[in-house]
Parts: C-alpha cells; sequence; structure tokens
C-alpha cells in the first residue's frame, strides 16, 4: 500500500503517535485540573453560604472536566481496535434442552405423584394470596357509595366566601363574579360554586328553574365537567366561563350549556333564594352529580 | 501489579473467568448507542439528588404557618409539602441546584428514553432474540412518566394539584370500576389528605425498586445477548465488531456519565424550572391560566383538549368522554408499543436472529409507519399548548382547536407518505443510474498524494481504520485463550495470567509484525490502529514506556 521504506515510516509514525498523544495528554490534564479547581470554587461557594447559578456553573465545571477528561483518555490514549469477538449462540445445544427438560421432568413427576397435595397446596397458596391482597385494596379507602352524588349543599345553606363570611344579595356589582361554598364548609374542593350577576334581562331560563336565579342571581357548580378543573375564568364581555385547562367554554346566560371544547354536560345550577335579611342561601342541592362522569352516573 | 486481591477473590468465588469476558468484551461504537445511557444516567442523577431531596421533603398536607426566607409568602397558611419545599429551596444550601437537578434530569429522563426508543424502533433492534428488552424497555418508559408525574405532584403547587386533579376525573372515567378505584387510590373523595403521603411513598420507594431491578434485568439480557450493530466492514450476524470493555469502553462511558450530570448541573443551577413559588399552594377551587404540564404529559393533555364532548350513556351507565382520550388511548398506544414485534413479524414472517441493524432507509414500511405514529404524538403535544398558541398568533381558540382537530388526521399520513418516499429513494439511491465510486485521496507522511478507488458507495465505511484495510481482529489476550499465536508467538503459558500479556510482549518481536506500517494513520486517532496503541510494541518504544517494561524484566 505504501511506497516508502519500513524503516521510514516506522519512525515517522511513532514521532506523529507520540506528538499526537502529548497533545491529548495536555487536553486530559487541563481537563481535570480545570475539574479539580472549580471542585475547591464550589467548596468556597458552599462555604460562603451557597448561591444557585454559581453552583450550577460549578459543578459543570467539575463534572464536565472529569467527564471530559475520562472520554478524551478513552477515546485518544487507549487503542480502539477495531476488535472483533464471536457471538455465541445463544440458543443452548439439543442435547442440553433434552436434559433440561428429562430434570424438570423427574422433578415434577415426584410432586405430580401426589396430586392431591399438590393441589392443596395450590389452593391455599392462592387463598393466601387472595387474602392478603384485601388490606392493599379494601383498606385504602371507603366505598364511594353515594359520595360522588352530593355535595355539602343543603336546603338553606347560606352561600360564604372562602374566608367564611355570608354572601348579602347587595355585595355583587352586576357583572361581578365570586366563588362561594356552603356555610361551614368554606373551601370545599367539591361543593365549590361560582357566584354571578350578569346583566338581568338577556339570562334564557331552562325551563322549571324559572325560581333559581333571584336578583339575576346565577350559581354553577365550580367543577368542570370535562376532567374537574375548577371553571376559574369568567369573559364578562361573553358572559362565558372558561375552564384554563382544556379550553372549555359555557355560556352563563343559558344554563352554562358547554359551547365549546371537550366539555360534555352543562355545569350543573345550584337554586338560590334570599332570605329576609338579605342573605343569599340554596334554595336545594344540586339536583345532579357535579363534575366529571362515571360508570354508575346514568 | 500486586496479584493478592485478584488471587484472594478468585479462590474464594472464581472471578477470573467471568471477569475475564466481562474486561475483554467487545461493545460496538456508535452515538445513537448512548441514547440509553444518558437515560441510565439520568436516572443515577435522579437517585442521588433525589435521596437528597426526601431528607428536607415533608410529604404532608396538613396545614402549617410558612416562615421562611420568601417574603411574598411568609405568615401564609401552606402544607407542610408546600412549605418544605419552599425551605430546601431557599434555606437548604444547595438546595434549589439539587431540586431542579431532579426535576431537569426527569425531563431529560424521560426524553432519553423516547429517543432511544425510537433508534431501537427505527433500526430494528427489537426483532428476535430482542423482544424481551424491548418489554423490559417499554415498561421502564411508562414506568418513567407515572414516576414523573408523581414527582411533581408532590410539592402541592397550584399546576400540580390541578393535574392531581385531573388524574383524579381520568380513574374515576374507567368503566365498571372507575369510582372504586378512584376512591380507594385518593383515599376518599377528592382531594382528601391522603394524596401526598401516598404518592410520595409510591414515589421514592415502590417505582424506583422496580424501575432498577428492571434497568438491571434490560442491562443483563443486553449484556447477555451482546450489542447490535450497524452493518459495516468485517460485521457479520455472528460477530461483535467494536472498541474493548477494558479500558476503552469503561473510560467512555464512565467519563459520559459525568458528562450527563454536568449537562444537567448547568440546566439545574442555571435554568429555572416549576418555581412553585410563583404558582402558590394548591387551593381547589383557584387554577392558574396556560397550565401545561412536563412534556411527556403533553400527549395526554393535547389528546384531552383534542377529543369531542361525546359521552356514551344508556342501561344506567355512562362512559365519560374522558375515558378515550387518557384511559384507551394510552392503553391503545402502550399495547401496541409493545405487541410491535410481533405485529411486525406478523406481516414479515421473519423469524430469523438479528445482531445487524438494519438502516432505516432500507425497510421503508416500517420507518414511515415510525414515522407517521410519531408525527400522531407530535400533533397531540402541540395542541397541549392550544391556549399558548392562540395567543402568541392572535387567532381565536376555537380556530386553534380545529386546526388540530384536523390536522391530527392529515399530518401522519402525510409524513409517513413522505417518509416512506424518501427512504425508499434514499435507499435506491447508490443503484440508480451510473454507479460511482468514491475516489479515497490519501495524503502519505512524506506528503505524497495518491488517490484509491473504494468499493461501491454503501460498502464504505467511513472510518479511517476501516479505510486502511484494518480488520478487526481479536484482542490479543482473547486470540491467545483461543489457541491463536498473536503478537509473535506468545506462549499458552504467559496467557495464563491475564493483564501480563502486555509484559510478556518482547522488544525484539516489532520486527515481526508485518503490515502496521502503512504510513497512513490519520494524526487525530492517536493509535496506529488495530490491536495497536498502549499494547503495541511501537509504543514500547516511548521513553516512560520502556521504564515500565524495564523495570517488569
Amino acid at each position: 500500500m505504501s511506497s516508502s521504506t519500513p524503516e521510514f515510516d516506522e519512525l515517522d509514525q511513532e514521532s506523529l503517535v507520540r506528538t499526537s498523544e502529548r497533545r491529548f495528554e495536555n487536553v486530559v490534564g487541563i481537563s481535570f485540573a480545570l475539574s479539580l479547581l472549580a471542585t475547591i470554587g464550589l467548596g468556597v461557594v458552599y462555604w460562603q453560604g451557597g448561591q444557585t447559578q454559581v453552583e450550577g456553573a460549578l459543578l459543570f465545571v467539575t463534572l464536565g472536566g472529569l467527564g471530559f477528561g475520562i472520554v478524551a483518555w478513552g477515546k485518544y490514549l487507549v487503542p480502539q481496535g477495531p476488535y472483533v469477538q464471536d457471538r455465541e449462540e445463544l440458543k443452548s445445544p439439543a442435547s442440553e434442552r433434552e436434559v433440561f427438560i428429562e430434570s424438570f421432568e423427574r422433578g415434577s413427576n415426584l410432586i405430580e405423584r401426589r396430586s392431591f397435595l399438590a393441589k392443596l397446596l395450590g389452593v391455599s397458596v392462592a387463598a393466601f394470596g387472595v387474602i392478603t391482597l384485601f388490606p392493599f385494596i379494601r383498606s385504602l379507602g371507603p366505598q364511594p357509595k353515594k359520595m360522588l352524588y352530593v355535595t355539602n349543599w343543603k336546603k338553606g345553606s347560606a352561600l360564604v366566601r372562602s374566608d367564611g363570611t355570608k354572601v348579602r344579595a347587595s355585595d355583587l356589582e352586576i357583572g361581578g363574579i365570586l366563588t362561594v361554598f356552603p356555610e361551614g364548609h368554606a373551601g370545599g374542593a367539591i361543593s365549590q360554586t361560582v357566584l354571578i350577576r350578569p346583566s338581568f334581562q338577556d339570562i334564557v331560563t331552562k325551563p322549571g328553574r324559572e325560581s333559581w336565579g333571584p336578583q339575576g342571581y346565577l350559581a354553577y357548580s365550580k367543577v368542570c365537567t370535562h376532567a374537574g378543573c375548577p371553571v376559574g375564568l369568567y369573559q364578562e364581555l361573553t358572559q362565558q366561563l372558561l375552564c384554563p385547562c382544556h379550553q372549555s367554554l359555557f355560556d352563563v346566560m343559558t344554563g352554562a350549556n358547554p359551547v365549546f371544547g371537550p366539555a360534555p354536560r352543562p355545569l350543573p345550577q345550584l337554586p338560590l333564594e334570599i332570605d329576609s335579611q338579605g342573605y343569599l342561601r340554596a334554595q336545594a342541592g344540586y339536583d345532579e352529580p357535579i363534575g366529571p362522569g362515571f360508570w354508575e352516573r346514568a | 501489579m500486586n496479584y493478592k486481591p485478584i488471587d484472594w477473590a478468585d479462590e474464594r468465588l472464581g472471578i477470573a473467568k467471568f471477569s475475564r469476558k466481562s474486561l475483554n468484551k467487545i461493545f460496538p461504537d456508535h452515538w445513537s448507542f448512548m441514547l440509553g445511557e444518558i437515560a441510565m444516567y439520568s436516572f443515577f442523577v435522579l437517585l442521588g439528588t433525589g435521596v437528597f431531596l426526601t431528607l428536607f421533603f415533608v410529604p404532608s398536607s396538613a396545614d402549617t404557618i410558612y416562615h421562611g426566607s420568601y417574603a411574598p409568602l411568609d405568615g401564609h397558611v401552606v402544607s407542610q409539602a408546600y412549605a418544605s419545599t419552599l425551605n430546601l429551596s431557599f434555606n437548604v444550601r444547595a438546595g434549589l441546584v439539587m431540586r431542579q437537578m431532579h426535576h431537569w434530569a426527569a425531563n431529560v429522563f424521560v426524553a432519553a428514553i423516547v429517543v432511544h426508543l425510537l433508534r431501537i424502533f427505527f433500526t430494528g433492534a427489537f426483532r428476535k432474540p430482542r423482544e424481551i428488552n424491548w418489554l423490559v424497555g417499554s415498561l421502564l418508559l411508562m414506568m418513567a412518566i407515572l414516576e414523573g408525574f408523581l414527582g411533581y405532584s408532590l410539592p402541592d403547587d397550584l399546576i400540580s394539584g390541578t393535574g392531581i386533579r385531573i388524574a383524579y376525573s381520568i380513574t374515576l372515567s374507567i368503566p365498571v370500576v372507575g369510582s372504586y378505584l378512584a376512591s380507594f387510590l385518593f383515599g376518599g373523595q377528592f382531594p382528601g389528605n391522603s394524596i401526598i403521603p401516598r404518592f410520595y411513598t409510591i414515589h421514592i420507594l415502590l417505582i424506583p425498586a422496580l424501575m432498577a431491578g428492571l434497568l438491571g434485568a434490560h442491562l443483563a439480557i443486553m449484556w447477555h445477548q451482546k450489542h447490535t450493530q450497524y452493518k459495516g466492514k468485517g460485521r457479520t450476524e455472528n460477530n461483535v465488531v467494536g472498541v474493548a470493555m477494558w479500558p476503552a469502553y469503561a473510560l467512555q462511558a464512565g467519563g459520559f456519565f459525568f458528562l450527563t450530570a454536568a449537562v444537567l448541573a448547568a440546566l439545574g443551577g442555571l435554568v429555572q424550572i416549576n418555581p412553585i413559588w410563583m404558582y402558590g399552594q394548591y387551593i381547589p377551587y383557584k387554577v392558574s391560566y396556560a397550565v401545561q404540564p412536563d412534556w411527556y404529559m403533553g400527549w395526554l393533555d393535547g389528546a384531552l383538549r383534542l377529543f369531542p364532548s361525546w359521552e356514551i350513556t344508556g342501561f344506567g351507565h355512562m362512559i365519560p368522554t374522558i375515558f378515550f382520550p387518557a384511559v384507551l388511548l394510552p392503553g391503545v398506544t402502550f399495547g401496541l408499543l409493545m405487541a410491535w414485534p410481533w405485529i411486525e413479524r406478523w406481516f414479515t414472517k421473519d423469524y430469523e436472529v438479528h445482531n445487524l441493524l438494519d438502516n432505516p432507509r432500507d425497510n421503508a414500511w416500517r420507518t414511515s409507519i415510525g414515522v407517521g405514529v410519531m408525527a400522531f404524538y407530535m400533533v397531540l403535544f402541540f395542541a397541549s399548548s392550544t391556549d399558548v398558541l392562540a395567543n402568541a398568533f392572535s387567532v381565536s381558540l376555537n380556530f386553534v382547536l380545529w386546526a388540530f382537530r384536523v390536522l391530527i388526521f392529515v399530518i401522519p399520513p402525510v409524513a409517513a407518505y413522505v417518509a416512506y418516499k424518501v427512504a425508499r429513494e434514499a435507499s435506491s439511491a447508490p443503484t440508480v443510474g451510473k454507479p460511482r465510486k468514491a475516489m479515497v485521496v490519501f495524503r502519505s507522511t512524506e506528503g505524497e498524494y495518491s488517490s484509491e478507488e473504494s468499493g461501491p458507495r454503501r460498502e464504505v465505511d467511513l472510518k479511517f481504520s476501516a479505510l486502511h484495510g484494518n480488520e478487526p481482529k481479536p484482542l490479543p489476550e482473547e486470540a491467545k485463550l483461543h489457541g491463536i499465536e498473536a503478537d509473535g508467538g506468545v506462549t499458552q503459558e504467559n496467557s495464563a495470567l491475564i493483564g501480563s500479556s502486555v509484559a510478556a510482549a518482547k522488544p525484539q518481536e516489532i520486527e515481526e509484525r508485518p503490515g502496521e506500517g502503512s504510513g497512513k494513520y490519520p494524526v487525530s486517532r492517536g493509535t496506529p490502529g488495530a490491536g495497536g496503541g498502549l499494547f503495541s510494541p511501537h509504543n514500547r518504544k516511548m521513553p516512560r514506556r520502556r521504564k515500565d517494561s524495564e523495570e517488569e524484566k
């Protein structure tokens, strides 16, 4: 392949290898030295009380110096081959397989001979397995029963704010919105309800709900019927409630019907009344399960 | 060298046989084989930083009053989980670096697994005999996603709490058992007080232990079956060509751990992630705008946004709308993923053992299916940002949603078709038209230029050593074990002690080595090709080396 004399080649090659090796030795050495310096710096910064960005940068140099040096060592200062190795066949020789099957059957026949004992053992172990599963399933939580059907709203529950103060009919301006809870359950995740006072005359009341919105107040469950996020954004201009999780839009003026996005059902409406002292109260609880759907819900 | 520890261990455990094989194990070398390593090293970083975090995190949703150095929340009633996360971020030295490294490592971990999976898929590395490792890897991916979700739920901040609420609704949507499952998993109705301690136990104990076990199995199986390799000079179905485990691969892989950790440290220190003090404590009736989960949950979030509001009711029962995008879709996704080796075999009827990898362009069908599926999940991923996109491009949410609902059906087939065509043309390119042979120009060490005609384009191995006719050969030690006289007649006797063979190569054997001195070695390589390097007699002529060998004499 080469026309030059072997002696010349050998000398020349040797010097080339030596220079290049020296160069990489320098690179590796500088990497390790940088890493050491950064480690010392890290110690000092930590001693001084620490600083997140400096710690990150110094850790980068510490780890990076080590990594770069070691990889360079492994790539340029040790032989790379290529080396070749045979793959032994994964499959065992047929004779080995036969002996394996025979050995296994010799043992299993001894067990199967006492088949009643074997079956009894199987049943006992299986029964124990099932029994031990029980606490891992059943002890974890209550049966759902009516849990998903009811909230803390009852007939006559006063509407309170998250801090527990009662809401008067005069508290909200037209166009105002407030998150309310049944008295005694302020902050509750399931009972959270959004109270809105939109402009009066545009409301299209659903049949049977004529008396649910005194003085133009409307109250809907705040739990989205899609995936259960709080329907937290009220767009006053379009009178729509937006769920910020998956962008379902509910039209406040037509009984919180879903008008856009993935929500399948309207937000349940809470029937309101105003008591003699001017406080807002629930006429009754929600007449349907709030929030996302589930199997038992018809 | 002191052989006493080796003797000690070998007499008790017989380590030499196994260790000899391990040290001399050959690993094929390619950048794409490092993707799995990135995942594994991220996992190690996760374990390390995670243990640190457990020392300070309090897994409790009980109320406490926050008094820490983050002034805006001072005096607020928050959960202990939230308060302890603030404390370990602001009041524990190096705490924030550790926490952010942990979060970044989780994101990189899942990303590396996904890209590693794509590499395995497109090169056909899942084919016989590696179906088991495909399953193990798929399980690891699922666990990594679940583990990530549990982890970012723990600080009890507003965004993660909203995520848990959605997870509760998704559990609830499972037919027949949903309401029971949700109640048992969350300890009653949402939110309750059980979520954080339970998620904590699952996050720091259950899943990491399972993952460590599966990772061990993944590596052991890979080790046992030996790594696949790309087609190339001297590479066959029945051999492995590459670098030796000791020291080249060990150094490269070990150093790569530090490089991965270094990048994660830089991200953890310099790039803010999950600043929970800006989101605030989770309060069930509060929500913030533009809520996006960590990237690997994006496809699920996107599916939840795109799926229409269909809800099936009948016979007194309901299948809620989110069942389809959030339970059925992941179920089908991971089901098909795990079944893929068998699905492909059903079509190809290929029962052969494959140790050589496919070039993706040579298997146009698989490549186009892979690209189509990838495109599908990419569209879902971007659909998780419908609100952000609508804002950024000043278009209506309605338009963005409907655009995505159309794109999810249009983009995947188009991408698959384009991938198919590109693969077919790329694959046939070398045989189309007049076949051209590449001319390889060499410069000899004297400065003389010469050119050689290489083989057909497809057979060109761009590695210098391959071009220079350095056929892969066994490690000297291995050759000796097989009774081949390597390095000019080292006796069987000398090979008895592994590691002493270097010393056994005598300086006068240099002249007996033919074919080493072609004079065309690339300078940057630093080692003279096959069987050369430090083991070659040339190196032994160097001053510092000579000193060593003299001592050993």
